[in-house]
C-alpha cells in the first residue's frame, strides 16, 4: 500500500498478460470445424442444380445480377481458407469481425440460391425484416430495462399479447390511439404486478413471469372464445398505414427500407437511442444499473431500490405494451395467440444484444431478417417445405444464443430478491 | 456530536440478536466494539445505519430521539459506514462509486462525470488516498477498494465513521496505513467506531472498548487498564487459549508436491503463477497472503475443481494434475472449503445427507446404483457424537444449524477417514472461539497421525498459530516460504504486501 | 453481516426421532401448511378469481343486468366441474384419460425442478416421442406383446433424444433451458407437422396432416376391456405413468444419481465441490424429463388417439408445470396433482357443452395456481394464516449459467 497509483498500474499490467487458454484453443478448433461443415453444405446445397443469376432489386428500377453458382463456390472456397486459418492459428481479435462477414457472405449465397433464374427484391427484404423486428424491439426494451435493474422478465410474450388484445378491443370500441394508450396502461399493471409479486412476496421470478405468460394467454383466449368471435363489433380497429419521411424516403436503397414505415419503426429507433443515452448518460441510469448490478450498495448510500424497481418495471411494461398494439396495428384485429413466441424471441434479443439497446435492436434485426427471409422464400418456390420456414427464426435464436451464450454477461443481482427490514 | 444508543432489542426468528444494548459514541474519539462472531456486532451497526429496525430501544443524536427508517436517514444525519463486505458496484469506475446517490447532475438529469471527477480527486488528494477516480473497481486490489470506500463516507461529510472488520483484508503494513486513515479521522473531530473481533487491534487504537457478548453490552474496558487474556475472557465468558496447543512437528516424506502450477482465469488471465512447493507428512504448512492473490484458484487447481494449464501436482508419487474432484477424494485427500454455505454443505440437506456428501460414492454407503442409507444414518450418529456437532437430530437441515455447527459437520466428513493430505481453506471463517479451538485442535490432530496439511487463511494470526511452516502468496506467486519458528507477524505482513521477495531458491 | 448470518439456536422444534407414534412420526414428517394447506387455498383462490372472470365475460348477461343469470351459469359451470369428472364410468375413464400424460408430463418437469432446472419443453418432448411412438403403431402388424412394449420404447427413447439438446445447450453452452425448451416447442411443432405431412406418415388419401392408425394390435390395452363398453377409454397409460411415480421415489431418494440431482438442484456448487458433474447431472435430468414426457405422447397417441395429429399433444406440457408446482415436484404430489388437473379437463369438457363457458378457463386457473403456489408468502397475506416452516417458492436463481 506504499505506492498505490503505482500497484494499480502493476496490477492493471498484470490483467493484460494473457494467455491463450485450452478452452479458447478448443473453441477456436469448433469454430473453424463449423466453417468446413458450412463449406461442404455450400458445395453440396448451393452450388448443385440448374442455377442461373440472380436478379436483386434494390429499390425503384435499378437492379443487380448475380451468377449463383459461381457465388456458392466462392462461399465455399473461403469457408474452407476460413476454417484452416481458424483451426491453426485462430482469428484472434479479428474473429468477431470475420464470423459477422462469413455470415453475411452465407446469408447472400443463400438468397442467390433461392432466387437464381428469378427477380428478389433486396429493398423489400429488408424493409420488411426491419418492420418484423420492431415489437421485438419494443418487448427487448421492455426487457433490458426491467432486468438491468435487477427483475427477470420473462413475461415479455405475455404482455405483447395484453398489449395486442387490449389495444384492439379499446381501439374498436373507442379508436386506435386511445387502444394504443390502453396496451400501455395494462401492460403496465401487469408488470406492476410482476415486480409486486417478485418484490413483496419473493415469487421466483421465473415462475411470476411464466405464469403471467400464461394467465394472459388464458385470459385473452377465453375472452376471444367467449366475446369478441361472438360480437365482431369489439374486435376490428383497421390498420395504422406507413408514413413516409419526407425527402428522406427518396433516398435510394435506404429511403425505402428505413423511411417509408409505420411509426412504429420511428418509436422504436427513436427509443432505443433514448435508453441507451438514459442507461449511460444519467443519474437515472447510474442509479438503475447500481440497484441491478450491486442493490445493497445502492442501498445502504440510501437509494430507494424497491422504488426504483417498480417505477422501471412498470414503464417495461408500458414499453412492452406499446410493442404488443403493433400488431393491432399490423393486422387490424386480434387473433387467439396473435404474438405466437415473438416476445421469447424477444427475451433471446435481450441476451443475445447483451442487455444494450443498441445490441438488442442489433440482434432483433437479426431475428426479424430471417423472419422476413422465410417469408420472402415462401414465394420463391424454393423447394423448402414451408414448416422448415417457419422454424427458421426459432432455430436462428437457438443458434445465436448458443454461441454466444457464455460470453453474455448479465446484471450481477439479477433474480435475487432484495431484503429491506 | 454525541451519538447514544439505549436498550436496543432486535430479534430475528429464532435469536436474539441484541438484547437491551447501551452504547455512546462522541466526536474525536474511537470506540472500539468487539465480541466474537455471532455476538451481535454487525446487527447493533446496521439498526444504527437505518438498515435494520430495532424492536426495542432508542437512538439519541447530541440527546434528541431520532428514527433511521433508512441508511438515507442515517446518511443525513451524519453517520457513515465502511461495510466488512465492501458496499461497491464492481462495473463501476471509483467516482461513479462515490458519487452514487448523490450525482452532480445537469439539464434532464444529465450526469456531470467531468465534475464527479474532480470532487473526487479533490477529496482523495485531501486526505491522502491516492484514488484514481476512472479506475474500474474491479479491477482493484481490496486495500484500495476500502479506501473507495472510506472516500464514499468522507464525502457525505460524515461524523460518526463505523468501520465492521475493516483490517480482516489488509497486511499487517496496511493496517499501520489504515491506522493513520483513523487517525486523521478522529483528529478532524469525527467519531470512530471500530469493530473488530481482533484483540490485540482494539487495545492499539481505540479510547474506549465496549464488549458485546451473545447480544449483550457485557461491559466497557479501558485499554490501558486490560489486558488481551482478560479482554478475551470477558468477550467469551470464561479463559481462553489464546495459543494452539502442539508439539513441535516431525516432519516425513515428502506427500504433496506440486510443481511449475500455472492456473489462468477464462479470459487467459495468470492467477496462480509456476507455483512450486512441498508438504511433508506430518507438518502443517500455513499459506499466507491478502485475499485475492490467487490462493482459492491455487486450491481449486489442487482439488480439480479448476483447469491447470500447466505443471504438475502429485500425493505421495500419484499424479493428480488433470484429477477429477473425486479422484483426488479418492487419493486420499480431504478438502475442508472456503466457503461452507456455497459450496461446504447442501443447506436444505439433513446433517446425515451433508455427513456423506463427499462420500456417498463410497463403497460403504453405496453399491454404485442404490444408496445404503442406513449405514449412512448410522455413521452420521457416530460423528455428529464423536465431533460434538450440536444439532437437534442427524434430520435436521444443515442450513439451521449455527456457523460454528456447520464447519464442524465438514470437519467430522473429511477429516473422519485415513488421510495423505488434508487442504483446509478458511477453516474458521465465521465461527465463534470455541468452535475455532475444536477446529484447530482436529487439524493439529490429522498432523499427528500423520497427514500433510495445508492451511489456507487470509487471517495472519491463524496461519502463525496453526503452521509448521509459512508459504506467502503474493499476486499468483509464492513470495515466501519460511519456518513458523524463525519469522515474525512483521516479516511475513511485508511479503503479503510484495514489499519483500525471496530469491527462488 | 455475517453476525446476523447465524440461525436459531440448537434445541428448539424437531421432533425427536425414536419417540412418539406412528402417526405423530408421519405428520411430523409431512410439512401440513407446505404440502395441504397452500396448495389447497391456492386451488381455492383460483377458483375465485375464476367465478369473476366468468362474470365478467358474460356481456349479454351483464348488458341486460342479468346478475341471477350470471350467477347460475357460475353455478352450473363449478357443479358441472366435478360431475363431468367422477360422477360415473364414463366421467371416471375420463378423468384416468386425462390425468395419464399430465402425471407423465409432469414427472418430466418434476425431475428438472429436482435438479433446479426448468422444463417448459415438455410439449415438444412429447410431441417427438409421439412420433417415434407412432410410428411402431402402424409400421408393425403385431403380436401386441411385442409391439406395445415397442411402441413405448420408441417414445420414451424419442422423448429422450429431443430432451437431451436443452441438456447439452445448458452444460455446454450455457443456454437456459427457459429460451431453448421454449424454442425446441415451437421447432417441434413445425417439425411434426412437416412428418405427417410425409408418405411416411400421412393417411392414405388425406391432405391434412394426420397419420395413419395404429394398428389394432399396437394400442395400448384398455384398463376396463372386459366390460365391453368401447366408451370407457381408460388404457393401461395410467398403469405406465404410476409405474414411472414410483421409479421417480426410487431414483430421487433410494439412488446415488437422485442424490447427486437433488444436490444439484439445491447448491450446484457444493454439487460440483462434491465430485459431482454438473453438466453430465443437467443432461441426465433432461434425459430422463425427455423419457417421462416421451412416454406421455406415446401413451396419447398408442394409447388414447390411436393416430397422431398436429396438435395431440394440446398444452399439457404447460398444465405439466402447474402440476409439478402444485405436486411440489414430490411423486405423490405430482399424482395428485394431475388427477385434479385430469379431473378439471373432464369436467371441464362437460362444463363447456352445457353451460357454454369455454375450457379455455381451465388455461386461466393453471396459470393462477401455478402463481399461488409460488407466492407462499402471497397466500399467507390474503388468507391470513400464521405458519412456521419454509415460507420460500422454488426458486430457479438467475440467468447464469
Amino acid at each position: 500500500m506504499n505506492q498505490p497509483a503505482t500497484l494499480t498500474d502493476a496490477y492493471l499490467d498484470l490483467a493484460g498478460s494473457v494467455t491463450r487458454t485450452p478452452d479458447q484453443v478448443k473453441r477456436s478448433r469448433n469454430l473453424g470445424i463449423a466453417y468446413f461443415v458450412l463449406a461442404v453444405v455450400t458445395l453440396f446445397v448451393f452450388a448443385r442444380g440448374d442455377g442461373g443469376t440472380s436478379t436483386f432489386g434494390l429499390g425503384g428500377d435499378s437492379t443487380f445480377g448475380v451468377p449463383s453458382i459461381p457465388l456458392a463456390w466462392i462461399c465455399a472456397v473461403s469457408f474452407a481458407a476460413l476454417g484452416g486459418v481458424q483451426i491453426s492459428r485462430g482469428t484472434g481479435r479479428w474473429q468477431s469481425a470475420l464470423i459477422a462477414a462469413a455470415a453475411l457472405l452465407f446469408v447472400f449465397t443463400l438468397m442467390a440460391w433461392a432466387a437464381a433464374g428469378k427477380q428478389f427484391s433486396l429493398t423489400g427484404t429488408l424493409h420488411d425484416a426491419l418492420k418484423a423486428s420492431t415489437p421485438l424491439v419494443f418487448g427487448a426494451l421492455g426487457g433490458i430495462m426491467c432486468e438491468r435493474s435487477g427483475i427477470i422478465n420473462i413475461a415479455i410474450e405475455g404482455l405483447l399479447l395484453a398489449g395486442a388484445f387490449t389495444s384492439a378491443v379499446v381501439g374498436s370500441v373507442v379508436n386506435i390511439w386511445v387502444g394504443i394508450l390502453a396496451a400501455m396502461v395494462v401492460s403496465g399493471l401487469l408488470a406492476l404486478m410482476l415486480a409486486w409479486l417478485a418484490i413483496r412476496f419473493h415469487v421466483d421470478q421465473v415462475i411470476v413471469g411464466f405464469a403471467i405468460n400464461f394467465f394472459v394467454l388464458g385470459v385473452t383466449s377465453f375472452i376471444d372464445s367467449r366475446v369478441l368471435t361472438r360480437n365482431p363489433e369489439y374486435n376490428g380497429t383497421g390498420t395504422i398505414s406507413q408514413w413516409k419521411v419526407p425527402g428522406l424516403h427518396r433516398l435510394p436503397i435506404v429511403g425505402p427500407i428505413l423511411f417509408e414505415q409505420t411509426f412504429y419503426v420511428y418509436v422504436a429507433l427513436g427509443l432505443v437511442a433514448f435508453i441507451a443515452w438514459a442507461l449511460f448518460k444519467t443519474k437515472w441510469g447510474l442509479q438503475t444499473r447500481a440497484v441491478g448490478e450491486h442493490p445493497t450498495a445502492a442501498g445502504t448510500l440510501g437509494i430507494d431500490v424497491l422504488r426504483r424497481r417498480y417505477i422501471n418495471v412498470t414503464l417495461a411494461g408500458a414499453i412492452s405494451g406499446f410493442g404488443g398494439s403493433w400488431w393491432t396495428a399490423d393486422v387490424g384485429r386480434f387473433n387467439e395467440n396473435i404474438t405466437n413466441g415473438r416476445g421469447f424471441i424477444a427475451l433471446a434479443v435481450v441476451l443475445v444484444g447483451r442487455h444494450h439497446p443498441v445490441g438488442a435492436l442489433m440482434a432483433a434485426l437479426v431475428f426479424g431478417f430471417a423472419d422476413a427471409l422465410a417469408l420472402k422464400f415462401s414465394f420463391l418456390n424454393t423447394g423448402i417445405p414451408s414448416e422448415f420456414l417457419e422454424l427458421a427464426p426459432f432455430l436462428v435464436t437457438l443458434v445465436v444464443v448458443a454461441s454466444v451464450g457464455r460470453g453474455a454477461r448479465v446484471p450481477a443481482a439479477l433474480g435475487q430478491p432484495y431484503e429491506e427490514q | 456530536m454525541e451519538l447514544e444508543l439505549r436498550g436496543i432489542t432486535k430479534r430475528f426468528p429464532g435469536v436474539v440478536a441484541n438484547d437491551d444494548v447501551n452504547l455512546t459514541i462522541r466526536s474525536g474519539e474511537v470506540l472500539a466494539l468487539v465480541g466474537e462472531n455471532g455476538a451481535g456486532k454487525s446487527t447493533l451497526m446496521n439498526i444504527l445505519y437505518g438498515l435494520y429496525h430495532a424492536d426495542e430501544g432508542q437512538i439519541y443524536v447530541d440527546g434528541e430521539p431520532v428514527t433511521f427508517e433508512s441508511p438515507g436517514d442515517a446518511i443525513a444525519a451524519g453517520i457513515g459506514m465502511v461495510h466488512q463486505h465492501f458496499m461497491l458496484v464492481p462495473v463501476f469506475t471509483v467516482a461513479e462509486n462515490v458519487v452514487l446517490g448523490v450525482e452532480p447532475t445537469g439539464p434532464l438529469g444529465r450526469l456531470d462525470r467531468a465534475k464527479a471527477h474532480d470532487q473526487v480527486e479533490e477529496i482523495s488528494a485531501q486526505y491522502g488516498l491516492h484514488l484514481d477516480p476512472e479506475a474500474l473497481i474491479e479491477q482493484l486490489p481490496v486495500g484500495i477498494q476500502q479506501r473507495v470506500e472510506i472516500l464514499k463516507v468522507l464525502f457525505r461529510d460524515a461524523k460518526i465513521v463505523v468501520f465492521d472488520e475493516p483490517t480482516a483484508v489488509l497486511t499487517p503494513q496496511e493496517i499501520e496505513e489504515f491506522f493513520k486513515i483513523v487517525e486523521s479521522l478522529k483528529a478532524s473531530g469525527r467519531g470512530i467506531v471500530f469493530i473488530t473481533h481482533k484483540l490485540t487491534e482494539a487495545l492499539r487504537i481505540a479510547d474506549r472498548i465496549s464488549v458485546l457478548r451473545r447480544g449483550q453490552t457485557v461491559g466497557e474496558a479501558d485499554p490501558a487498564e486490560i489486558d488481551e487474556v482478560a479482554l478475551a475472557e470477558m468477550m467469551v465468558g470464561r479463559p481462553v487459549q489464546l495459543v494452539v496447543d502442539k508439539e513441535p512437528a516431525q516432519p516425513r516424506d515428502a506427500t504433496l508436491q506440486v510443481r511449475d502450477l500455472h492456473v489462468v482465469d477464462p479470459t487467459g488471465r495468470t492467477l496462480v503463477d509456476h507455483v512450486d512447493f512441498t508438504v511433508h507428512a506430518g507438518e502443517i504448512v500455513g499459506v499466507a497472503g491478502v485475499q485475492g492473490n490467487g490462493q482459492t484458484e491455487l486450491v481449486e487447481a489442487l482439488t480439480g475443481l479448476r483447469e491447470i494449464l500447466g505443471g504438475s501436482v502429485q500425493v505421495d508419487g500419484v499424479d493428480l494434475t488433470d484429477s477429477s474432484p473425486r479422484e483426488v477424494h479418492q487419493a486420499a485427500v480431504a478438502h475442508i472449503p472456503e466457503d461452507r454455505q456455497r459450496s461446504g454443505l447442501v443447506g436444505a440437506f439433513t446433517v446425515a445427507e451433508n455427513m456423506v456428501l463427499t462420500r456417498y460414492h463410497d463403497d460403504q454407503f453405496s453399491d454404485g446404483i442404490r444408496m445404503d442409507w442406513d449405514t449412512a444414518r448410522s455413521t452420521a450418529t457416530t460423528l455428529v457424537e464423536q465431533y460434538d456437532v450440536r444439532t437437534p437430530s442427524i434430520a435436521t437441515p444443515a442450513g439451521t444449524l449455527s456457523g460454528g455447527n456447520q464447519q464442524k459437520v465438514i470437519v467430522a466428513r473429511e477429516l473422519s477417514r485415513d488421510l495423505r493430505l488434508v487442504i483446509a481453506s478458511q477453516p474458521t471463517r465465521g465461527v465463534d472461539v470455541g468452535s475455532i479451538e475444536y477446529i484447530h485442535a482436529q487439524v493439529v490432530l490429522a498432523r499427528d497421525a500423520g497427514a500433510a496439511v495445508l492451511v489456507v487463511s487470509t487471517e495472519l494470526d491463524e496461519v502463525m498459530a496453526l503452521a509448521d511452516r509459512v508459504l506467502v502468496m503474493y499476486r499468483g506467486r509464492i513470495v515466501a516460504d519460511l519456518a513458523r519458528d524463525e519469522t515474525t507477524h512483521n516479516e511475513v505482513g511485508l511479503y503479503m504486501a510484495g514489499a519483500k521477495q525471496q530469491e527462488p531458491a | 453481516m455475517t453476525d446476523t448470518a447465524t440461525a436459531p439456536a440448537p434445541g428448539d422444534a424437531t421432533p425427536d426421532d425414536a419417540s412418539g407414534g406412528l402417526v405423530r412420526r408421519l405428520l411430523a414428517r409431512i410439512d401440513t401448511t407446505n404440502a395441504v394447506v397452500l396448495p389447497l387455498l391456492a386451488f381455492i383462490s383460483a377458483l375465485v378469481i375464476g367465478t369473476v372472470v366468468i362474470a365478467l365475460s358474460d356481456i349479454d348477461k351483464l348488458k341486460e343486468g342479468d346478475i341471477g343469470g350470471i350467477l347460475t351459469t357460475i353455478k352450473d359451470a363449478y357443479l358441472a366441474l366435478p360431475k363431468g369428472a367422477f360422477d360415473g364410468w364414463r366421467p371416471l375413464n375420463e378423468t384416468i384419460v386425462a390425468t395419464t400424460p399430465l402425471l407423465l408430463a409432469g414427472l418430466a418437469v418434476a425431475i428438472t425442478f429436482k435438479a433446479g432446472l426448468f422444463n417448459i419443453g415438455g410439449t415438444g418432448q412429447m410431441l417427438m416421442g409421439g412420433m417415434g411412438a407412432v410410428w411402431v403403431g402402424f409400421t408393425m402388424n403385431g403380436p401386441g406383446i411385442l409391439q406395445v412394449p415397442l411402441g413405448i420404447l420408441a417414445g420414451m427413447v424419442c422423448g429422450m433424444l429431443w430432451g437431451i439438446v436443452p441438456g447439452l445447450l445448458k452444460a455446454r453452452a450455457g443456454v437456459h433451458e427457459v429460451i431453448s425448451t421454449i424454442m425446441m416447442n415451437f421447432i417441434a411443432a413445425s417439425l411434426v407437422l412437416y412428418i405427417l405431412k410425409t408418405d411416411a406418415f400421412v393417411r392414405e388419401g388425406r391432405n391434412d396432416p394426420i397419420s395413419k392408425l395404429v394398428t389394432p394390435e399396437g394400442r395400448l390395452p384398455r384398463l376396463f376391456g372386459y366390460l365391453d363398453r368401447p366408451e370407457l377409454r381408460a388404457h393401461i397409460g395410467f398403469l405406465i405413468a404410476i409405474a414411472a411415480a414410483l421409479f421417480f421415489w426410487w431414483l430421487l431418494e433410494r439412488t446415488t444419481i437422485g442424490f447427486e440431482i437433488r444436490a444439484q438442484g439445491a447448491n450446484s456448487s457444493a454439487a460440483r465441490y462434491a465430485g459431482m458433474r454438473p453438466g453430465l447431472l443437467i443432461m441426465t435430468s433432461f434425459v430422463i424429463a425427455g423419457g417421462f414426457a416421451g412416454l406421455a405422447g406415446a401413451s396419447e397417441v398408442l394409447g388414447t388417439q390411436g393416430r397422431a395429429t398436429q396438435g395431440f399433444a394440446g398444452d399439457i406440457g404447460f398444465d405439466a408445470i402447474a402440476v409439478a408446482l402444485l405436486g411440489r415436484s414430490s411423486p405423490s404430489g405430482t399424482a395428485l396433482a394431475a388427477l385434479l388437473f385430469g379431473a378439471l379437463q373432464a369436467g371441464g369438457q362437460k362444463m363447456q357443452v352445457d353451460t357454454g363457458v369455454p375450457v379455455d378457463l381451465v388455461l386461466i386457473l393453471r396459470a393462477l395456481i401455478v402463481l399461488f403456489i409460488a407466492a407462499p408468502l402471497l397466500m399467507k397475506a390474503i388468507w391470513r394464516i400464521k405458519a412456521e416452516g419454509a415460507i420460500a417458492g422454488p426458486s430457479f436463481g438467475g440467468w447464469g449459467s
